[in-house]
């Protein structure tokens, strides 16, 4: 086990590296840092001042071992936009892009898993085909529609919740949160949905194919030929051979989410990481953008690291590789 | 009384060229604690006459018409709450793959623990003793340590005992196995064959031994039983069947046993294959295959007559005896 967390955590080291290192060529690559940071004016002594200043003038390699340093501890450097540090701005939208992505997350799941658990027992029923259709059309039409739709629906024409920002936020020192105000949380409703809508249907649809699968197995027939009672078969021993793969492949989306949280965030003006980036993008602010890709690959890499993890401790069968069977 | 009676059971299923039936009208007996072999070659409609005794024929496969009767009580038509409680506390049934028998996320403890509690209503701490024990009864070493493992920590033929565990722990009165040991090593298979019949002979647990090795039915069974294309051709006992086989096919199926000490272990099989189940012609099913078969073997299906120590399907065994 100790080897293995060994190992994963030097794969997730060299992976972050490799992102780093993507971000790095980013500076080279877009922009002139110098041209966006002085004003239009700036005479070319100015220019060279700032480049001496800045260490453009030294080695690449140079560059990029004091580019790693930094944004190891968590350095991005100044915003070409607003000359605010890169790190500030991204940890005051970071609450909001978390909020939104926690709510979603739990929406999906909480949804999800019932929903697929009932289609796969109920394979037949009304409810189980047409809940199946609407899944197909849920992982089909693109987010940003659904989204569209919502706003439409409950925004422009009941006019029952906001279709943009995010209401009226607590500001708690570290972190700003939009759980404690009425207004917060009804702004959170829609771009919630639209976010989760997409991971719900896929959970739902894994959670009722892997279902299937495991009620076809030998185990499942011996402990109903033992009698063992259908609620006990269901919720106990088939369940939990469900959704340990399901809860995996659901962690490994987690990283997704928070990309996927980009498009929503645009749709609905939602102040957070996401949109930072859109902003950052239209303006080519480089060091935004940087500090975006590296800390959305970190949280990847993080949870994904962390699924992997806890998926060794959930399933038996990989816990104990390295103990052999013993002999009959 | 006969504990478990077959009353003349044909079980279908329909499909999409039409009903196709599995097992066509099938009786037979068997008394407390006897060991019924029942042997037959693939497709003859064994596991399927094992799931009609459980209740677990898969739909939109069905009991179409005959009786599956318990100490004389009907079983075949029981609410399915009523038949869960019989699975397992009156009739017990151990399948073929013991690799994939157990639930792979929970503990053999966990699982032996949840059927004795379900079936005899023992608390956690005495199920969790009675376990232990099961697991020592079965020849598991160090039981206690055991108990608490998962069933990949143990080998094929431990977890075949694991799974012998689980069928009998809730002490059925009849055990269906479905070729138990087909799976195993050779090596394990004599000690896992002698491990069941040693528990239900102690027990009085009759079996229905479901298998295609007569060398495992010499060894274990009291009567045997030969399907052949969903009916039953020959029924007795074990003996008489191996040693002196009346129909035809059985004793096809006798010579085909490979000789022990014969250099040339090939088996003699039978010549030709069995008929399709679906629309089966009107004589005897193993006429285009019988060496011996009449002219009216075609057109007249044999009815099972008493003969030897049982009953044959055979016109060879008809009117004139
Ligand atoms: N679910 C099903 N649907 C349709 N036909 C089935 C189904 N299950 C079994 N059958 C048919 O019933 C017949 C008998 O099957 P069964 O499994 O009882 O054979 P068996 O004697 O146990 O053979 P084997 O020795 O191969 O296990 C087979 O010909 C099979 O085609
Ligand atoms: S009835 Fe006729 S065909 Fe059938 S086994 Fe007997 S002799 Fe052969
Ligand atoms: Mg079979």
């Amino acid at each position: 086990m100790f080897a293995f967390l060994i190992r994963r955590i030097i794969q997730a080291a060299l992976v972050m590296l490799v992102v780093a290192s993507i971000a790095f060529l980013m500076f080279r690559f877009l922009g002139d840092p110098i041209s966006n940071l002085l004003p239009e004016d700036a005479t070319v002594q100015d220019r060279a001042e700032m480049r001496e200043k800045m260490g453009l003038n030294d080695p690449v390699v140079v560059q990029y071992g004091r580019f790693i340093v930094d944004a190891a501890q968590g350095d991005f450097g100044q915003s070409y936009r607003n000359n605010r540090p890169v790190s500030d701005l991204l940890a005051e939208r970071f609450p909001a892009t978390a909020e939104l992505v926690l709510v979603a997350a739990s929406l999906a799941l909480a949804l999800g898993i019932p929903l697929g658990i009932y289609t796969a027992l109920n394979p037949r029923g009304w409810l189980s085909q047409g809940l199946q259709v609407i899944s197909l059309l849920g992982i089909s039409v693109p987010t940003f529609v659904t989204g569209i739709l919502l706003i439409l629906v409950f925004s422009v024409s009941l006019g029952w919740l906001p279709s943009f920002g995010r209401g009226t936020v607590v500001d708690l020192g570290w972190w700003t949160t939009g759980f404690l105000t009425v207004s917060g949380l009804k702004a959170l409703i829609l771009p919630a949905i639209m976010l989760a809508l997409f991971q719900m249907t896929l959970i739902m649809r894994l959670v009722r194919a892997e279902m299937l699968e495991v009620l076809r197995t030998d185990y499942i027939k011996f402990a109903k030929a033992r009698g063992i009672p259908n609620r006990m078969l269901h919720f106990k021993y088939a369940l939990k051979n469900t959704l340990i793969p399901v809860m995996t492949i659901f962690g490994l989306q987690l990283g997704g989410l928070i990309a996927f949280a980009i498009i929503t965030e645009t749709v609905f003006q939602w102040p957070g990481m996401g949109f930072l980036f859109i902003q950052a993008v239209n303006f080519t602010d480089v060091p935004v953008m940087a500090a975006y890709l590296v800390l959305v690959s970190f949280i990847f890499v993080v949870i994904n690291t962390l699924v992997d993890l806890l998926y060794n401790v959930a399933d038996p069968r990989l816990r104990a590789e390295k103990k052999p069977a013993r002999g009959v | 009384m006969s504990l478990l009676e077959l009353d003349n059971i044909v079980v279908e299923f329909p499909t999409r060229r039409g009903p196709l039936e599995a097992v066509k009208g099938l009786s037979l007996d068997l008394d407390e604690g006897e060991i019924l072999g029942l042997v037959g070659e693939s497709g003859a409609g064994k596991s399927i006459t094992g799931a009609a005794i459980t209740g677990l024929i898969e739909p939109p496969g069905l009991i179409r018409s005959g009786e599956v009767r318990l100490r004389g009580e009907r079983i075949d038509n029981l609410p399915p709450e009523k038949m869960r409680r019989i699975r397992g506390k009156e009739i017990g049934a151990i399948f073929q793959d013991p690799l994939t028998s157990l639930n792979p996320v929970y503990t053999v403890g966990d699982q032996l623990i949840d059927t004795m509690r379900v079936h005899l209503g023992l608390d956690q701490k005495a199920a969790r003793k009675r376990a232990v024990e099961w697991l020592a009864e079965v020849g598991i070493p160090a039981p206690e340590t055991r108990l608490d493992q998962h069933p990949h920590q143990f080998s094929g033929g431990m977890r075949q005992r694991v799974v012998i565990a689980l069928a009998l722990c809730a002490e059925p009165k009849l055990i269906i196995a479905d070729e138990p040991t087909t799976a195993l090593d050779v090596s394990v298979q004599a000690q896992i064959l002698a491990l069941l019949k040693r528990l239900c002979r102690e027990n009085g647990t009759a079996v229905v031994l479901v298998t295609h090795d007569m060398g495992v039915i010499a060894e274990t069974a009291d009567r045997v039983a030969v399907m052949y294309a969903g009916r039953l051709v020959e029924i007795g006992d074990v003996r008489q069947v191996i040693e002196d086989p009346l129909h035809p096919y059985t004793r096809g199926l006798m010579a085909s046993i490979p000789q022990i000490g014969n250099r040339d272990r090939r088996l003699t099989q039978i010549e030709g294959a069995m008929p399709g189940l679906r629309n089966p012609a009107p004589g005897c099913a193993f006429a285009p295959r019988c060496p011996r078969a009449m002219d009216h073997c075609h057109s007249i299906r044999p009815v099972p007559q008493s003969a030897g120590t049982g009953q044959v399907a055979c016109h060879i065994y008809g009117e004139t005896q």
